[in-house]
């Protein structure tokens, strides 16, 4: 019988402090977050300065916490997984440099982990993958098309050319004088709102799957400067309501093209902005007319966690895939 | 310190000065970029980007804080927004007196921060294609990339 594959999995790329252990890349044995939201939202977004600090002083609990969850003991951890970027270069040293200590203190090996790959795997907590998968990664900093063929395989086919769906929530709800963080608020404004102002679309090249924010940010500014100037007031409800139509319309109309003619055998939607009501409706019913199905991880491991990055990092221990100790943070890694 | 202003009518206007500016560039220089939301700041960042030979797209550093890409010279570029309550330096010494071209939006809330020799820039919505740039030459370096600007 094949022996049981256990990591240790460390995420520290933002303002969430994870460690987690999870067995065979399917099974979490501990998933813990430290998450510093509250600290950061006087702030009105993430402080690197202070998200590191908070890293530090919490790594050492966390880990602490998750090994007493997960019931193991250090024999039965094959490895020490981390998220080497992208991310706050601050944030994300705190993890390398626990991970590097343990895995040299130990004698274990150590797998440098994508972040975005790890929001991948995280469905795979869930639900087996079947390839070729297509996963669209949606995220303050993050929008991305990924075709996967085989396991630790990503084909980038799509990317934001200039803001992230996240960053363009942020941005609108700091328009509207919404509190951080802005994707929640406006996705609970937008329910209570018409669609009553048709944004613009960036569908851009015909056969393109990137996207493009930036335009629509530019133009909810400009409606409601021009709305101001005629002395005129638009209901807040209907701008989130119509600028979060234009996201979804154009992230769900380039996920159900793609899919359809990469024929995956599966969708999965990945990252904090899939905890998005709006979005995750408007998915479903798509997809419900296709014959794909389409898997959303559930919200504790959409956002930032370190049982996907585990999970992420048991593919690439299962392939032999180490890093050395010359392992760094690197904050504007690219998924390959 | 000098001055010059141009109003540009297309975004491919503003790529263009944008381009034609990076090309005056030499290592650790410091460009600060002022602006409201969807000025476009980000656009003209691209334009320098293009001037330096990045190959990569550059996209909205607003979450990251500082992203960093490789060309002929190295481009950091920052959008320093969220630290305006932080009194915090994040290692901008290492960024400023590196050997790449900073360009630093929001660079307001970093004011203790910046060095002294530095070209400012702030971008004015006119209407939805025009904007008006306005450049400030700190230190003789950006006068003569002032003056060279506007042949």
């Amino acid at each position: 019988m094949k022996k049981d594959t256990i990591l240790l999995g460390i995420e520290t790329s933002c303002d969430e402090t994870a460690v987690a252990i999870v067995k065979n890349g399917r099974e979490i044995l501990a998933n813990v977050v430290a998450s510093q939201i509250d600290s950061h939202k006087r702030f009105g977004g993430v402080v690197p300065e202070i998200a590191s600090r908070h890293h530090v002083e919490q790594i050492t609990y966390v880990l602490e916490e998750a090994r007493q969850q997960s019931n193991t003991v250090w024999e039965d951890i094959d490895g020490i997984a981390v998220t080497e970027g992208p991310g706050l270069v601050g944030a994300l040293l705190v993890g390398v440099n626990a991970a590097k200590a343990l895995a040299f203190a130990k004698q274990k090996p150590l797998i440098g982990v994508h972040h975005i790959a790890g929001h991948i795997y995280a469905n795979r907590l869930e639900k087996e993958f079947e390839f070729p998968l297509l996963a669209l990664i949606v995220s303050g900093g993050h929008t991305e098309l990924v075709l996967m063929k085989s396991h630790g395989a990503y084909e980038l086919i799509g990317e934001t050319r200039d803001d992230a769906a996240g960053e363009a929530y942020d941005k609108v709800a700091r328009m509207l004088q919404l509190p951080y963080p802005g994707g929640p608020q406006i996705d609970r404004l937008a329910e209570l709102g018409e669609e009553a102002i048709d944004f613009p679309r960036a569908w851009l090249e015909q056969n393109s799957y990137d996207f493009s924010f930036s335009g629509l940010k530019s133009s909810v500014i400009n409606t409601i400067h021009n709305a101001k100037q005629r002395g005129k007031e638009l209901r807040k409800e209907d701008i989130a309501a119509s600028f979060q139509a234009s996201v979804i319309d154009v992230l769900t109309t380039k996920t159900v093209r793609a899919a359809k003619e990469f024929d995956v055998k599966q969708v999965i939607i990945a990252g904090g902005v899939a905890a998005n009501r709006g979005l995750r409706s408007a998915l479903e019913a798509e997809f419900a007319k296709t014959s794909i199905p389409l898997l959303i991880p559930p919200l504790n491991l959409c956002t930032d966690n370190a049982a996907m990055i585990a999970a992420a990092g048991t593919i690439a221990f299962e392939q032999g895939r180490r890093s050395g100790l010359e392992l760094n943070a690197r904050p504007s890694l690219l998924l390959k | 310190m000098d001055t010059y202003q141009i109003t540009t009518h297309t975004v491919e206007e503003t790529i263009q000065l944008a381009e034609k500016l990076a090309i005056l560039l030499k290592p650790g220089d410091v460009i600060t970029l002022e602006g409201d939301l969807g000025a476009g700041k980000t656009t003209f960042t691209k334009g320098i980007a293009v001037g330096l030979g990045v190959k990569r797209n550059v996209t909205s550093p607003t979450f990251t804080i500082i992203k960093e890409y490789e060309g002929e010279l190295p481009l950091y570029h920052m959008d320093v927004y969220r630290l305006e309550h932080s009194d915090e330096d994040i290692g901008f010494d290492e960024y400023f007196n590196g050997d790449g071209i900073c360009i630093v939006e929001w660079a307001r809330f970093i004011q203790d921060y910046l060095p002294q020799n530095r070209l400012e820039i702030t971008i004015s919505y006119i209407n939805e294609h025009s904007r008006e740039l306005a450049f400030t030459a700190w230190g003789d370096h950006f006068k003569y990339v002032l003056n060279e600007l506007q042949l």
